[in-house]
């Protein structure tokens, strides 16, 4: 007769923790950034069908990282619950807060419940105001915790890293060209340092830009806008240079 | 509303029951919605009245909403139910394409719509009954459609121009008299404006504009940049215009005789 092992707590939390951060380590990083009329979300997605990021109500974002079935599904219910509140109540009280709470708490259900695998999934879910103030970015790691960042947030695999680069170079009040181009320079860099080219169309890109006149603010950017912007952002750094040098 | 009967059967418009009345339940009603097609795009506009009987309920009332970027509705009948109706409308479209990635086609938002319309039969039978009009721009064909409903949610596609509502007669035979296949969305926009102008003339459920209050009809225009709802200084400028020709020619412009 053989008795189950007894594993304690402390180390079975820890062990699904770990089984959570290396399911979320082996997907490509996404950054979200804070620009001068809005928020956006950047991250290296080959595929043009399986979004990393999507709109959940008008000026609420999300984008994730990880098991694609497992945050589609997170998704989904966000979507569900932000277009009920909203019908119930009022188009204003749907908050990115509010979601982020609904988040952590399945998140937390289902990392705890020990009859369920955790989700190998980190979340952001960013709310663009009327004023660069008023911007909301929240952090949902896998284990149903909230951290509110502010500038700028990375997750995936590459996570830490890629967000002491961000957190170094991002500014407040950067345009939209020059905050793409610094988020494809922190996610160009690999683990070891090196750096690699990521083509445009390998580029997935969205806003929640507060000057659009709709209700609706998120936008995806692709193409030959994104081309556009990237040029831009690309020439932009080289005048920035040229005026440093003539100083 | 396949979502909502899922997760909360409960708000649903049609799952309620009413209790027997007797007679007519008084209620607003809103009126007349024209809309008219043009190379390019739609025009759909609305009146501002609701009344309740003989009396006027509401000058200023909004019976004009977009359902997404390329659709709009116009809604005659009961205004309160209508109106849930829209919500309810908007919602489930915009929950269809945040879930699935991709606006749902335009024949089949006017089904959809349809089904909502018979849900509320019900409603209909004691007299509080929501007529629609719908009208999009078709991004798959590249050009604008109007659909018209009947009580029992029957949908028909209507080609050129279409009005519903106490004074759509009236507007119907203004605009059939001034569409040309040719119209520019400014001529468009004209045109129903005329139209309403004529059913506020025999209809008395119908407003007019009223200048002195600065209420003017509501004028949206769909067209492959989306919807765009005219703002009152537009509007009140082609009512203007139009006020001051008929100072001289009440009746409107002549059409010709052969």
């Amino acid at each position: 007769m053989s008795t189950p092992f007894y594993v304690s707590p402390q180390q079975a939390m820890a062990d699904r923790a770990e089984y959570a951060r290396k399911g979320i380590a082996r997907g490509r990083s996404l950054v979200v950034l804070q620009f001068a009329d809005g928020i956006v979300f950047v991250g290296e997605n080959p595929s043009r069908a399986l979004h990393k990021f999507s709109e959940i109500y008008d000026r609420i974002g999300f984008a994730a990282a990880g098991k694609y079935n497992e945050y589609e599904n997170l998704r989904i219910g966000g979507v569900r619950y932000a277009d009920l509140r909203g019908y119930t109540y009022d188009r204003d009280d749907v908050t990115a807060r509010g979601l982020a709470n609904v988040y952590a708490q399945t998140l937390g259900t289902i990392f705890s419940s020990a009859a369920e695998k955790p989700y190998e999934v980190e979340l952001v879910v960013a709310e663009v105001g009327e004023t660069p103030e008023g911007d909301q970015i929240y952090r949902l790691p896998h284990d149903g915790s909230i951290v509110d960042e502010h500038g700028s947030v990375a997750v995936g695999g590459n996570a830490e890293q890629i967000s002491s680069y961000l957190d170094q170079r991002h500014q407040e009040g950067m345009t939209l060209a020059e905050a793409l181009k610094l988020a494809v320079q922190a996610l160009s860099r690999d683990t070891n340092g090196s750096e690699r080219e990521i083509p445009a169309e390998r580029l997935e890109v969205a806003v929640l830009d507060r000057t659009r006149p709709q209700k609706r603010k998120f936008k995806r950017i692709s193409g030959r806008q994104l081309s556009r912007l990237l040029d831009a952002g690309a020439a932009g750094g080289d005048a920035e240079g040229a005026s440093e040098d003539a100083e | 509303m396949d979502f909502l009967s899922e997760h909360q059967p409960e708000i649903l418009p049609g799952n309620r029951q009413l209790p027997p009345t007797q007679g007519v339940i008084e209620a607003p009603h809103g009126t007349t919605i024209v809309a008219v097609t043009f190379p390019g795009g739609v025009v759909l506009a609305g009146d501002r009245r609701a009344t309740m009987g003989n009396v006027i309920a509401q000058r200023d009332i909004e019976k004009v909403f977009p359902a997404d970027e390329y659709s709009a509705v116009g809604i005659a009948g009961t205004a309160g139910l209508a109106v849930e109706m829209v919500k309810l409308f908007q919602l489930e479209l915009e929950h269809f394409e945040k879930v699935e990635g991709a606006q749902l086609s335009l024949e089949g938002k006017a089904n959809r719509l349809s089904t909502m319309i018979r849900s509320n039969l019900g409603m209909a039978m004691q007299g509080l009954a929501v007529v629609p009009l719908f009208a999009g721009y078709d991004v798959d064909r590249g050009k604008g459609r109007i659909f018209s409903y009947d009580v029992t949610g029957g949908r028909s596609e209507e080609h050129n121009y279409a009005a519903t509502g106490s004074g759509s007669i009236f507007a119907r035979g203004a605009m059939k008299k001034l569409f040309r296949d040719d119209l520019s969305e400014a001529e468009a926009t004209t045109l129903v404006v005329q139209a309403l102008y004529d059913a506020a003339d025999d209809d008395s459920a119908t407003g007019g504009p009223d200048v002195a209050r600065r209420i003017y009809p509501i004028i949206t225009v769909i067209t492959d940049d989306g919807f765009r709802r005219l703002t009152e200084t537009e509007a009140s400028e082609i009512a203007r215009s139009i006020l001051e020709r008929r100072l001289e020619q009440p009746d409107g412009p002549r059409a010709a005789l052969l």
